[in-house]
């Protein structure tokens, strides 16, 4: 019964990966002295979208929202791609696991 | 130092909870705390390269390395566990009287043993490398030595009392109904890792979410909270689940108690063909 679980998500790899458009608004966030540079965004809602998070400081982090149902680490000096949505219109807090004191932020996903 | 504290006991915690488990499924099986142990370093080891080649990792599969990477081995980690259970499901009789010392047994015994150090490797390897890179930015930040390792052995002694805790109140349950309570506990964990690997595969854009969040159960219990942690680790318990994650999650669950149950009969003996 393992098989066909595997086949089936291999399928449906297969089946969405090219679908990845590029033509989703891109919204910038960065990291810098463990601090979310803007740590308030507003995004469309009901869209899909990318959220790049670019880490300036020298130590890791990770970009982790529980709202967003994403949890990503991000090292030093590299840009994280995170895509999201279509979100329900709404507040989506967010954090650097690494750093939760200074590092946090939140998204707002306004109806356009 | 209490921060630091904190997220080292949180892992360690996670991964303790897989740890007590696996003990208890493997109560009285010769040689398992060496498949155990094995496990555990294969896992130290494994997230101290996981942590030196995250950015490595992060930046492979168009940037969704690290997705594909932590699905992959929650997959492989599901699919062991799997596995074990259907190999339970043959054998836990035996295993629970008197054939263990039987040679043929305990070789089919380290197979399932193996199955099982996978699994704790890949629990202590996610763990241990969030707690490598949280460690690695606590240095290079400037936080001294001492208050770092003060914190991490405070956190380690924390999450082993609570796996011993877990392992001790399993294995006083009679060992007959020991297997079936942990076969049952291990296809919840293997579901939750299944469900969670799909949640990491939508987020890398792989898979379809079918519906975003199918509930919100975040007021009710947190998964951020000791217990919702606790939850998560053990059954897969997630506040905001997608569609997919939630059939998935249903699938590997009914198809493990499935396979458990049927193949739990005896095999049918030589002797009835022999006629």
């Amino acid at each position: 019964m393992r098989l066909p679980f595997f086949g089936i998500l291999v399928l449906a790899m297969a089946f969405t990966a090219p679908i990845r458009a590029q033509e989703q608004p891109v919204f910038r966030l960065e990291l810098r002295n463990h601090r979310f540079e803007p740590a308030e965004i507003t995004v469309p809602a009901d869209k899909r979208l990318i959220l790049m998070v670019r880490n300036a400081d020298d130590t890791p982090a990770e970009f982790e929202s529980k709202e967003l149902s994403v949890e990503k680490v991000i090292s030093p000096g590299r840009e994280a791609t995170i895509r999201l949505g279509p979100l329900a219109p709404g507040r989506y807090a967010f954090i650097d696991e690494f750093n939760q004191t200074l590092a946090r932020g939140v998204l707002i996903a306004k109806p356009e | 130092m209490l921060a630091s504290a904190l997220i080292v006991f949180r892992e360690v915690f996670e991964a303790g909870l897989i740890l007590g488990i696996v003990l208890s499924a493997t109560k009285g099986v010769p040689g398992r705390s060496r498949f155990v142990a094995s496990g555990i370093l294969t896992g130290l080891l494994g997230a101290c390269l996981v942590a030196v080649f995250a950015g490595a990792i992060g930046d492979a599969v168009q940037g969704a390395g690290q997705e594909v990477f932590n699905a992959g081995i929650l997959l492989i980690a599901a699919v062991m566990l799997g596995w074990h259970n259907v190999w339970m499901a043959r054998h836990g009789r035996e295993m629970a009287g008197e054939m263990r010392a039987l040679g043929r047994q305990v070789s089919d015994g380290s197979r399932s043993l193996f199955a099982l150090a996978v699994v704790v490797a890949v629990a202590v390897l996610r763990e241990g490398s969030e707690v490598a890179l949280f460690m690695y930015g606590l240095v290079v930040g400037g936080d001294g030595w001492l208050a770092l390792t003060l914190g991490g052995l405070f956190g380690i002694l924390g999450g082993g009392v609570v796996a011993a805790l877990l392992y001790r109140g399993l294995v006083s349950i009679p060992t007959r109904q020991l297997f079936k309570v942990t076969n049952v506990m291990l296809s919840l964990l293997a579901a939750g890792m299944a469900a969670q690997a799909v949640g990491f595969l939508i987020q890398a854009d792989l898979l379809p979410a079918w519906g975003g969040q199918v509930w919100d159960s975040s007021a009710l219990l947190d998964q951020k909270s000791i217990l919702g942690r606790a939850l998560h680790a053990l059954v897969g318990y997630t506040d905001r689940p997608a569609g997919i994650q939630v059939v998935v999650y249903a699938l590997v669950l009914t198809a493990l108690l499935a396979a458990g149950r049927v193949t739990v009969q005896p095999a049918p003996r030589v002797a009835h063909r022999a006629g």
